[in-house]
């Protein structure tokens, strides 16, 4: 378990390389000119070279590779140009307020799907099914901003349930920032009004997000429910007088839910790096609205950086996948 | 007489598939009284594990449709019943082992787990099984049904069983897990034991000791069996009684000593032999000729004639009727006394 583990940290190791180049290369082949653009419209072709120098970026691309490596040995991720603060710095303040959406998707979707998931596969061929499978082929194939838009047209600007977009109103003073992530950090402070303010802020674009992985855990589930349950060891539960929702909910799930695991492991990471567009849409401070204002402005660095760390959270994440199948599966821990 | 613990009469079934309906069972009869153990033989696709399923309802419907007949257990028709009393019939009543003891096992629960589960279902509907007050909490019924757990894991001889009920299934060998099975299976104190070919996953000296373990349970508790097996070795070995089956029919039963001995249907003949012994030279297997007829089209009459060296033209007209000959012992066959005056003259 232990060895396993470790190798599967190392491996990160070509997985940072591996990124770093791919992202390196991208940066310089765009056109344009990232110090230009930074300097502004009036700056003259001295200042222009004074930024250049001043960010190595008169530097050969080898030699501005090996420094930017070198710096991320001790967390340095370098320097936005665009704001001058230090890129690990920037990803420190967006990251939990990403992490807290793609958290609160990915638990409306394993929460919901994975009953659902169950539920469909005992009634499958009749009504409950089929709504199901319609709603999952409108849940994948509707775009995530434009369900986002639907989502701020009905519960925000209607029905008028649901704030529109940010993360807290102005006028509310955040809590003590302990964990970075507002609900834990509102609830340690004591502190229910943002609290429940946060978590209104929250639903829409959570939901927004969770819908296609929701759908694609529950179809799932469902096609491995049905698998596993026609195992010999169901008919044997079955013979032997177990109630039948035990039969489902204990004998059944846990075999079902393993051949799951590795859909969310995926979308975790899909959704990690699928923020960008919902982001914007709800005005959300994460990682993905950092990224797209680096990206407008061709300030390379934090895309560089947002990038990568997106990258190591899906090989953790997938990580965490597999360990979880020892814990599901026992047979796979032992060998 | 008392009365039976199993009765089957005149049992039919159909299974619809794609190209018809199947009449898979076509009147079987069978009757099993406590202490007897009896092998139910046949090749692949004749209908025993079908008769086996049944018996606990466990065929889904659809495909499955029973035209006719009754499946009385201790006088009650399983074919009546709401499911809901079949339930918890199974494994209280009625207990099952199937076959291949690598896949009936949940490979993702520690077996103590699983016999624990089995037992709360069976205490559920009596709880003189748990040996625990009957105003008990669910804690001390858990704990009473573990106990029960490892007692079973005990009289059906593995050792250590205390320890052994935190092993998942991998953790055993096939033999060990069959042995698991069978404790399953008896832990709700079952009076009908329905085994599906239990040993034919296992090798032959394994083999032998878990018909010994079978002959053993029938002897201390008095409970009835039926073990469903192609092999006929088997049957001799443990079995008091054997019914022989045939695209769907019982075409011989009795006593097994009785039908071993004097086999008296044509079709028990082939299978008898087509047992090698050990004169049987390279090369020289004996087999039957043709093959099990189409159920969705059997052939008029007798099943069995389009395959029978003894066929003749009334055998094709009406499906032959079981003929008491004596001891016990009936063939559906109508040449059968016409044989059995040319052996004796």
């Amino acid at each position: 378990m232990l060895y396993f583990t470790v190798r599967r940290i190392l491996l990160l190791i070509p997985v940072i390389i591996g990124l770093t180049i791919i992202m390196f290369a991208i940066a310089r082949l765009l056109p344009g000119d990232p110090v230009a653009l930074a300097a502004g419209p009036n700056a003259t072709q001295a200042e222009i070279d004074a930024l250049a120098q001043q960010f190595g970026l008169d530097q050969p691309v080898w030699s501005q590779y090996l420094r930017y490596v070198g710096g991320l040995m001790h967390g340095d991720f370098g320097t936005s140009l665009l704001t001058r603060r230090p890129v690990a710095a920037d990803i420190a303040a967006y990251l939990p307020a990403t992490l807290e959406l793609v958290f609160a998707a990915m638990f409306l979707a394993v929460a919901l799907g994975i009953p659902l998931g169950l539920l469909t596969a005992v009634w499958r061929n009749r009504w409950p099914d089929y709504v199901s499978q319609v709603f999952a082929i409108g849940a994948i194939s509707m775009p995530r901003f434009f369900l986002g838009l639907l989502l701020q047209l009905c519960f925000a600007m209607w029905l008028m349930w649901l704030p529109l977009g940010g993360q807290l109103p102005i006028i509310m003073i955040p809590p003590p920032r302990v964990t970075g992530f507002l609900l834990v950090d509102s609830l340690l402070a004591g502190d229910t009004q943002v609290f429940r303010s946060a978590l209104a802020h929250l639903a829409m674009p959570a939901v927004a997000m969770s819908l296609s992985p929701l759908a694609t855990i529950m179809r799932m589930m469902r096609a491995s429910t049905i698998e596993v349950m026609q195992q010999d060891y169901v008919t044997t539960a079955r013979a032997l007088g177990l109630p039948k929702r035990k039969i489902l909910f204990k004998c059944v799930a846990r075999n079902a839910i393993s051949a799951t695991l590795t859909v969310i492991g995926l979308y975790f990471g899909w959704l990690l790096g699928g923020t960008v567009l919902v982001e914007t849409v709800f005005d959300w401070p994460g990682l993905g609205l950092y990224a797209t204002k680096a990206i407008v402005s061709q300030d390379m660095m934090p895309v560089i950086g947002v990038a990568l760390v997106i990258g190591l959270l899906f090989v953790f994440a997938n990580l965490v996948i597999d360990l979880l199948y020892g814990v599901i599966n026992p047979k796979v821990r032992y060998s | 007489m008392d009365a039976p613990l199993l009765a089957i009469r005149d049992l039919h079934l159909t299974m619809s598939s794609f190209d018809g309906e199947a009449h898979v069972l076509n009147g079987i009869e069978l009757t099993v009284r406590r202490g007897e153990i009896w092998g139910l033989v046949g090749e692949s696709g004749c209908g025993k594990s079908l008769t086996g399923l049944s018996i606990s309802r466990l065929l889904p419907s659809p495909p499955a449709r029973y035209l006719r007949g009754e499946i009385r257990f201790e006088g009650r028709d399983m074919l009546k019943l709401p499911i809901s009393a079949v339930v918890a019939l199974r494994g209280k009543k009625i207990g099952m082992i199937f076959q291949d003891p690598t896949t009936n096992l949940n490979p993702a629960y520690r077996i103590g787990e699983q016999l624990v589960d089995v037992a709360l279902a069976a205490a559920s509907h009596d709880p003189t099984i748990l040996d625990c007050p009957p105003r008990a909490g669910r804690r001390e019924r858990k704990r009473a049904a573990r106990r029960l757990a490892a007692a079973m894991l005990d009289r059906v001889g593995i050792p250590n069983p205390e320890a052994r009920l935190d092993n998942y299934p991998h953790e055993f060998s096939g033999g060990m897990r069959q042995r698991v099975l069978i404790a399953m299976a008896l832990i709700g104190r079952p009076d009908l034991l329905i085994a599906d070919e239990p040993t034919t996953a296992l090798d032959v000296s394994v083999q032998a000791q878990i018909l010994k373990l079978l002959k053993g349970t029938v002897a201390d508790h008095d409970i009835g069996v039926i073990l469903i097996t192609h092999n006929l070795g088997v049957v001799a070995q443990t079995c008091t009684n054997v019914a022989v089956m045939y695209a769907g029919n019982i075409v011989e039963s009795g006593p097994v000593a009785e039908v071993i001995e004097r086999p008296a249907h044509p079709y028990t003949r082939a299978l008898m032999a087509a047992i090698p012994t050990k004169e049987t030279r390279r090369g020289a297997l004996q087999g039957l000729g043709g093959t099990v007829p189409n159920l969705i089209a059997p052939p008029p009459g007798c099943r069995f004639a389009p395959r029978c060296p003894l066929t003749i033209p009334a055998c094709t007209r009406a499906l032959p009727p079981a003929v008491d000959i004596g001891a016990g012992h009936t063939a559906a066959c109508i040449r059968v006394e016409e044989e059995r005056a040319a052996v004796h003259a």
